[in-house]
C-alpha cells in the first residue's frame, strides 16, 4: 500500500514539475542565453556519438531486411523500409536513449549535487525559483534539441542503410535506387511523427532527470544513485510512451487517410 | 616603506567598505519565535522554543553540535516548516508571501553553498542580476567589488569557488548575502573550520555591520570567543529550548549549569589551565 501511495505521489510531483516548467517558459526570452547554452551542451555531448550509432543503425536495418527482400526480388524497396523505420521509430528512440544517458545523467548529477550542497536552498533564500532558474532552460533545450538531433540521426542513418545496401552483394541496391525509393515511401508526415515523439521524449528526459536531481538528499553516494535512477526511469518511460504515442499517431494517420 | 603600503591598503579597504556600507540601507526588523516545535521522526529537535530579537540587534546562539541550531535558522529563513508555533519577522509570519515583499532575509550557510558553476563575481552578483536590482552593469560590478573588499577578497572576481579555500568560500558567501541588502542576516557557524586569524576577520565584518548598518543579525556558533566578541546578546540553546538569554556580561555570570558547562573550558584556558 505504501508503495502505491509513493508511486502516485512521485507521479503527481513529476507532473507538478512539468506544469511549473511550462509556466516558467513565459520567461524563456529573457533566459534565451541560458537555453542556447543548454542546447549547445546537448549538441556537444551527443553529435559525434549520434553520428556513429546512426550509421550502424541504418546499416543493420538494411542488413536485416535486405537479403529477405532479395529472396522475393523486392530488394529495391529497401530504401523505403530503412527510411521509414529510422524516421518513425529508431531515430527518435535511439536519440532519446542517447540524450538520457549523456545529457540527462549530467542534469541529475549537477542538480543533485546542488541539492546536496545546499545550493538549491541558497537559491530559494535568494528568492530565485529553482524551477525557473534550473529546470526551465533544460526543459526547453531538450524539447528543442531532441527533434533536431533526430533529423540529424535520420539523415545519417539513411546514409548508413544506403552504404550497406550498395556494398552487400546479397542486397546490391545502388544509391540511386535506394534514395529514389526512400523519397517515394517516406512522407513528411512520417518525419513529423518522429519529431513529435522526440519532443515528448525530450520533455520526459528533462523533467524526470531534473526531478530526481532536485529530490537528492545526502552526499556524493546519493548523487550517484540518483543518476542511475534517473537514467533508468527515463529509459523505461521512453519505451512505454513510445508504444502509446505510436498508437495515438497511427490512429491519427488512419483518420487522415480515411478523410 | 612597509608602513606606507600598509596605510594605502587600509585606505583602499575603507573606500570599498564605504561604497557598500552606503549602499546597505536596512529597515531593521525584530524577530519573534513563539512556541516553535519541530521533530524529525522521533527526534524532537525544537521543543516549544521561544526567543525575541530586537531590531538591529546582533544575537549569538550558542549550542552544542546537534542541538538544533541549524534547524532553527532554517525555520527563520523559511526553508523548514514548523510542526507548531510561529516565527514573526517584523510582525509578519515567515511563511506569509507578504514578508519577502517587505523585507529581505539572507543566510550564510555553514557549507557556504556557493554556486559551483559560477565565478565568484557571478555568485555575488546573482541576486542583483536575477532581480534586476540595478539596470546598470557598472553599478553591479561596483557593488560586488566593494562587497568583496569588505570581506578582504578584492580582485578575486574571476576565480571559481572550487579554487578557493574554505575560509575564502565562506567570505564570498558573506559578500553574496550582503549585496542582497538584507534587513535580517543569519550566519550558520561562520567561523567553523577557520583559523583564529580568519575567525577574527569574520568577527570584524559582523561587528562592522553591527556598528555601521541597522541590520538584525543572528549568528550561530560554538566558538565562545567569537560569541563574546560580536554579540549584543547571547542565547544558549540546549534540549531544544533557549535556556539562557542575556548580554555577554550576564552570560559570563550565569549560574545555569548548562551555561557554565559551556563556557567553563574557556576560562580554564584563559587561566592557562587544561588544554586538551
Ligand atoms: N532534514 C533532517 N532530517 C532529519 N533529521 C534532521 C534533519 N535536519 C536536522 N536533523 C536532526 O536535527 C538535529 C539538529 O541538527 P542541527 O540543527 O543540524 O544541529 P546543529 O546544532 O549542530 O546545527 C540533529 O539530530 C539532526 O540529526
Ligand atoms: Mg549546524
Amino acid at each position: 500500500m505504501n508503495g502505491v501511495t509513493a508511486f502516485f505521489q512521485t507521479t503527481g510531483e513529476i507532473l507538478g514539475l512539468l506544469v511549473e516548467s511550462i509556466y516558467w517558459c513565459k520567461g524563456a526570452l529573457s533566459n534565451r542565453e541560458k537555453i542556447f547554452r543548454q542546447i549547445a551542451e546537448v549538441g556537444s555531448y551527443t553529435l559525434p556519438v549520434a553520428a556513429l550509432i546512426s550509421i550502424f543503425i541504418g546499416g543493420v536495418l538494411a542488413l536485416q531486411s535486405g537479403p529477405t527482400l532479395a529472396l522475393f526480388g523486392l530488394q529495391e524497396n529497401i530504401g523505403g523500409i530503412v527510411g521509414i523505420s529510422m524516421v518513425r521509430e529508431l531515430g527518435p528512440v535511439m536519440a532519446s536513449i542517447l540524450v538520457a544517458g549523456r545529457v540527462g545523467s549530467a542534469m541529475t548529477a549537477e542538480i543533485g549535487s546542488m541539492s546536496v550542497y545546499q545550493e538549491i536552498d541558497a537559491l530559494k533564500t535568494m528568492d530565485i525559483d529553482p524551477v525557473r532558474f534550473l529546470v526551465m532552460p533544460r526543459f526547453l533545450a531538450s524539447f528543442i534539441a531532441l527533434p533536431i538531433l533526430v533529423i540529424y540521426m535520420d539523415v545519417i542513418g539513411w546514409f548508413g542503410g544506403a552504404v550497406v545496401s550498395a556494398a552487400n552483394p546479397e542486397i546490391g541496391v545502388s544509391f540511386d535506387v535506394y534514395y529514389r525509393n526512400l523519397s517515394e515511401f517516406v512522407e513528411v508526415s512520417d518525419v513529423l511523427n518522429g519529431l513529435v515523439k522526440a519532443a515528448v521524449f525530450g520533455i520526459i528526459i528533462s523533467i524526470v532527470c531534473c526531478y530526481v536531481g532536485l529530490k537528492t538528499k545526502g552526499g556524493p553516494r546519493e548523487i550517484g544513485t540518483s543518476v542511475t535512477r534517473a537514467v533508468v526511469l527515463s529509459f523505461i518511460l521512453i519505451l512505454i510512451f513510445d508504444y502509446f504515442i505510436t498508437r495515438v499517431l497511427l490512429l491519427l494517420d488512419l483518420q487522415k487517410r480515411l478523410m | 616603506m612597509d608602513v606606507r603600503t600598509e596605510t594605502k591598503d587600509i585606505k583602499k579597504k575603507n573606500a570599498g567598505e564605504g561604497v557598500l556600507l552606503e549602499y546597505l540601507k536596512s529597515t531593521p526588523v525584530d524577530v519573534k519565535i513563539i512556541n516553535l516545535n519541530k521533530s524529525f521522526g522521533n527526534n524532537h529537535v525544537l521543543r516549544s522554543l521561544n526567543l525575541e530579537i530586537k531590531p538591529a540587534e546582533t544575537v549569538v546562539i550558542l549550542g552544542k553540535s546537534g542541538s538544533g541550531k541549524s534547524v532553527l535558522l532554517r525555520h527563520i529563513i523559511g526553508l523548514e516548516k514548523p510542526d507548531s508555533g510561529r516565527i514573526l519577522i517584523g510582525g509578519i509570519d515567515v511563511n506569509d508571501e507578504e514578508l519577502r515583499k517587505k523585507h529581505t532575509l539572507a543566510i550564510v550557510f555553514q557549507s557556504s553553498a556557493l554556486f559551483n558553476s559560477l565565478s565568484v563575481e557571478e555568485n555575488v552578483a546573482l541576486y542583483l542580476r536575477e532581480h534586476r536590482v540595478f539596470k546598470d552593469e557598472n553599478k553591479i560590478r561596483k557593488v560586488v567589488s566593494s562587497a568583496l573588499s569588505l570581506v578582504g577578497l578584492e580582485g578575486k572576481e574571476n576565480i571559481m569557488p572550487s579554487e578557493l579555500s574554505g575560509g575564502m568560500q565562506k567570505r564570498v558567501a558573506i559578500a553574496r548575502a550582503l549585496v542582497m541588502n538584507p534587513d535580517l542576516i543569519l550566519f550558520d557557524e561562520p567561523t567553523a573550520e577557520l583559523d583564529p586569524m580568519m575567525t577574527r576577520t569574520i568577527g570584524d565584518v559582523i561587528l562592522n555591520l553591527r556598528e555601521h548598518v541597522e541590520i538584525t543579525q543572528i549568528v550561530v556558533t560554538h566558538t565562545i570567543d567569537l560569541a563574546f566578541y560580536i554579540a549584543d546578546r547571547i542565547a544558549v540553546l540546549s534540549e531544544g529550548q533557549i535556556v539562557e538569554l542575556g548580554t555577554p556580561e550576564e552570560i559570563s555570570r550565569s549560574k545555569n549549569p548548562v551555561v557554565r558547562n559551556f563556557i567553563a573550558p574557556q576560562f580554564e584556558r584563559e587561566e592557562g589551565g587544561s588544554e586538551i
